[in-house]
């Protein structure tokens, strides 16, 4: 996302307004990417990004493949540059990649020639999350200069979160973060958030409250309590989602905890746009792809998105 | 026949003897020898007008990688890029394989150091293994020719080993040199805590990591009475403290390496492992601090930490990405850097690489005394110089200054006499 300039952003989200037809039709398929290889090369679990992008490539008829890192030579003490010149040695079109390592798709972009989609690096980025959230986003809201977003919960650790902070403040909307201080990186300022001192701060006249997943998979690092205090205390439920604007959507990049970060009425809600988050996903990868492949942008720099 | 070579008109810094003068020095028989009126023949003659004519530079925290890690460096390259970037001394560190934590390792090392083109001088292990668990035999290392104790980059986190280290080290007049850091705060971590590591999505180190150990090794320092050197100083919040240590006269010192004036957390952008070190590189404010540090005496030494790594070590994801830079050939380059820049001086540069390397460790050197070792190095700073690290003397690329432009380098190198380097 921080490569993208606000043309690109835009140009990605008309591609795929016009994509999202396909997968309402009966006969979900166009003949677009006929021939093309794509590989999603995943080292880390995933299922929705990776069957997003799946579908989304089978959809625009590219073959795709899918290498999880366990049954691939990573664990074979295999590097990753080597993993991806075996695998470029079979001439794919486009390697999607999933790592745990920020920055392990630029290392790929070094040293491979095919094109490059980062489907999620580390704490850094997630750009088609950030991409479909805006597209969401646009869906219901003119534009989102002028916007109030806030993103509640764990910052420090969300490639989500530089993601949309990046996304939404290029469009010119105000992010505001919240969460307990071992959430917040940083000087997350800096990537242009600003960063509240509450949860009802942030959601105070709320345009778009994007609440992020809790990982309760970190170990070593004391980061809170218990899920149990984080619902009561930053949780978002009914009566704290009452402080934001009446038509205020409620996103989620999921997979949901039910009842930490999300009370079930507001999951569930009729200001949750989250599912239509989902159905964009598959339609901004759609985009992604034929625009990497496309005859206008190919290649090198504009691949490594 | 002895053999004489005279370095004629060259601008002779030597800070111990309160020189900055043009002269010349004679060489005789490894020595320094005073110059006399008339010059035998077939005498091996420099005209050094426009170069200056330093004591011999002294870097004390290298690794050479020797015994057990050769395919990263050997002695003998370590010691030939050391020659060129203008060093007749190096401190090599102990974490090699074996860890050098007893005389038979020390010998090792002195042994293959022995043909080698700068002087070794063997840094010995605080505890055994570098495991932090028990004392390693400083009496004997001493006698094989230990020069100071640490355990580098496996810093101790018992506090009460630490004492007994400085204790038992100060019995055998040694000092003990501190990586400070506190694990329990950068685990994981791989660069500087700060607005960076928030948009490159890494684990940060916070400078606090540092700078608790640094006051640790202080009060210890003044519990114990025992000598200290901090290694590889990067942020204002130690050298607050250090500041202060000294202000009471805690027998405290403290170096820093050329990439934490030269460099911020800014050179890691686009994951750049050639950036990745221990402690990172921290912010602007961190690095003026250093610089002002330099200047004004906090900080004692320039140590470059060189640590060369393979691409098998560096060509990964930055998370694996195994800490260090080499340092050798750039050190003095960028801390001329810092003289055209009016930061120091000469005759402070001098001392800064010299002078207060061979106080710190005890090692003779720092000076240009008749009768003296014939240590010296030669630099010529103005001389335009592209440092290409494809073509290094070490087996380490892994530099984050390849093709760095710079004004100033070391053109001839004599150690003991014998010309080592040859750049005129």
């Amino acid at each position: 996302m921080e490569q993208l300039s606000v043309r690109d952003i835009h140009h990605v989200i008309a591609a795929a307004r016009s994509f999202r037809e396909i997968s309402a039709r009966s006969i979900k398929k166009v003949p677009t990417l006929r021939g093309k290889t794509i590989v999603n090369l995943f080292f880390e679990p995933s299922t929705r990004t990776r069957t997003s992008f799946e579908i989304a490539a089978k959809r625009m008829s590219a073959d795709t493949f899918n290498i999880a890192a366990s049954t691939s030579s990573a664990t074979k003490g295999e590097t990753l540059i080597d993993t991806a010149r075996n695998i470029e040695a079979m001439n794919p079109d486009i390697i999607i990649i999933r790592h745990s390592c920020s920055g392990a798709p630029q290392l790929l972009a070094r040293h491979i020639g095919a094109s490059i989609i980062n489907a999620g690096d580390g704490a850094h980025e997630h750009p088609s999350q950030g991409l479909l959230d805006i597209m969401t986003i646009l869906d219901h809201k003119q534009d989102l200069a002028g916007l109030k977003i806030a993103i509640i919960g764990d910052i420090a650790h969300s490639r989500v979160a530089v993601s949309d902070i990046l996304g939404f403040t290029k469009l010119g909307a105000t992010v505001c973060v919240a969460g307990p201080a071992t959430f917040i990186p940083a000087a997350v300022d800096q990537l242009g958030a600003r960063v509240c001192g509450s949860v009802d701060e942030a959601i105070e006249d709320a345009d778009v409250v994007m609440a992020l997943r809790i990982q309760k998979e970190r170990q070593n690092d004391p980061l809170i309590p218990s899920l149990r205090e984080y619902s009561i205390c930053y949780g978002i439920n009914r009566r704290r989602l009452a402080k934001a604007k009446p038509d205020v959507l409620v996103m989620h990049p999921g997979p949901i905890n039910r009842g930490v970060e999300l009370s079930p009425d507001v999951a569930d809600g009729p200001s949750s746009v989250i599912l239509q988050q989902v159905n964009n996903g598959v339609a901004v990868r759609m985009a992604l792809l034929y625009l990497v492949m496309g005859g206008e942008k190919s290649g090198d720099a504009q691949g490594d998105i | 026949m002895s053999e004489l070579i005279i370095l004629q008109n060259g601008r002779v810094i030597d800070p111990m003897n309160q020189t900055d003068a043009i002269a010349d020095i004679w060489v005789e028989d490894g020595r320094i020898a005073a110059p006399q009126t008339t010059a035998p023949e077939g005498a091996c003659r420099y005209d050094l007008a426009g170069r200056w004519v330093l004591p011999g530079l002294i870097d004390i925290h290298v690794h050479l990688r020797e015994p057990g890690q050769e395919y990263k460096e050997t002695i003998a390259t370590g010691t030939m890029a050391a020659a060129a970037g203008g060093f007749t001394a190096v401190a090599c560190m102990p974490n090699t394989r074996p860890v050098n934590d007893n005389a038979a390792v020390t010998r090792y090392i002195l042994d293959k150091a022995a043909d080698c083109v700068a002087r070794v001088y063997p840094v010995g292990a605080l505890s055994r293994d570098s495991q932090g668990l028990e004392l390693a035999e400083y009496g004997e290392m001493k006698e094989a020719g230990v020069v100071a104790l640490t355990d580098d980059g496996m810093p101790v986190a018992d506090s009460q080993l630490m004492r007994r280290a400085m204790e038992y080290a100060s019995s055998h007049g040694m000092p003990v040199i501190s990586h400070s850091e506190e694990l329990s705060l950068s685990r994981n971590g791989s660069m500087n805590e700060g607005a960076v590591s928030t948009r490159l999505g890494l684990r940060g180190i916070p400078t606090a990591a540092e700078s608790i150990m640094v006051y640790r090794e202080i009060a210890l320092a003044e519990l114990t009475g025992a000598r200290v050197h901090i290694a590889h100083v990067s942020c204002e919040a130690s050298l607050a403290l250090i500041r202060l240590a000294k202000q009471r006269g805690v027998k405290i010192t403290a170096e820093t390496a050329p990439h934490y004036f030269a460099l911020t957390d800014a050179a890691v952008d686009g994951y750049n492992t050639h950036a990745k070190m221990n402690p990172p590189l921290r912010s602007e404010a961190d690095r003026l601090a250093i610089r002002a540090a330099l200047a004004d005496g906090t900080l004692d030494a320039i140590a470059t930490d060189h640590a060369p790594h393979s691409v098998l070590e560096k060509d990964v994801e930055f998370n694996y990405a195994a800490n260090g830079i080499v340092g050798l050939e750039t050190s003095l380059p960028l801390a001329l850097s810092l003289v055209h820049d009016g930061i120091i001086t000469a005759g402070r540069m001098v001392d800064l690489m010299s002078c207060a390397p061979a106080r710190i460790l005890g090692v003779p050197g720092g000076r240009l005394a008749p009768g003296d070792p014939a240590d010296i190095t030669v630099v010529d700073p103005d001389r335009p110089f592209v440092f290409a690290a494809g073509e290094s003397r070490s087996k380490g690329r892994n530099t984050p200054f390849d093709g760095w432009q710079f004004r100033g380098k070391a053109v001839l190198t004599i150690m003991n006499g014998r010309v080592t380097f040859n750049d005129l």
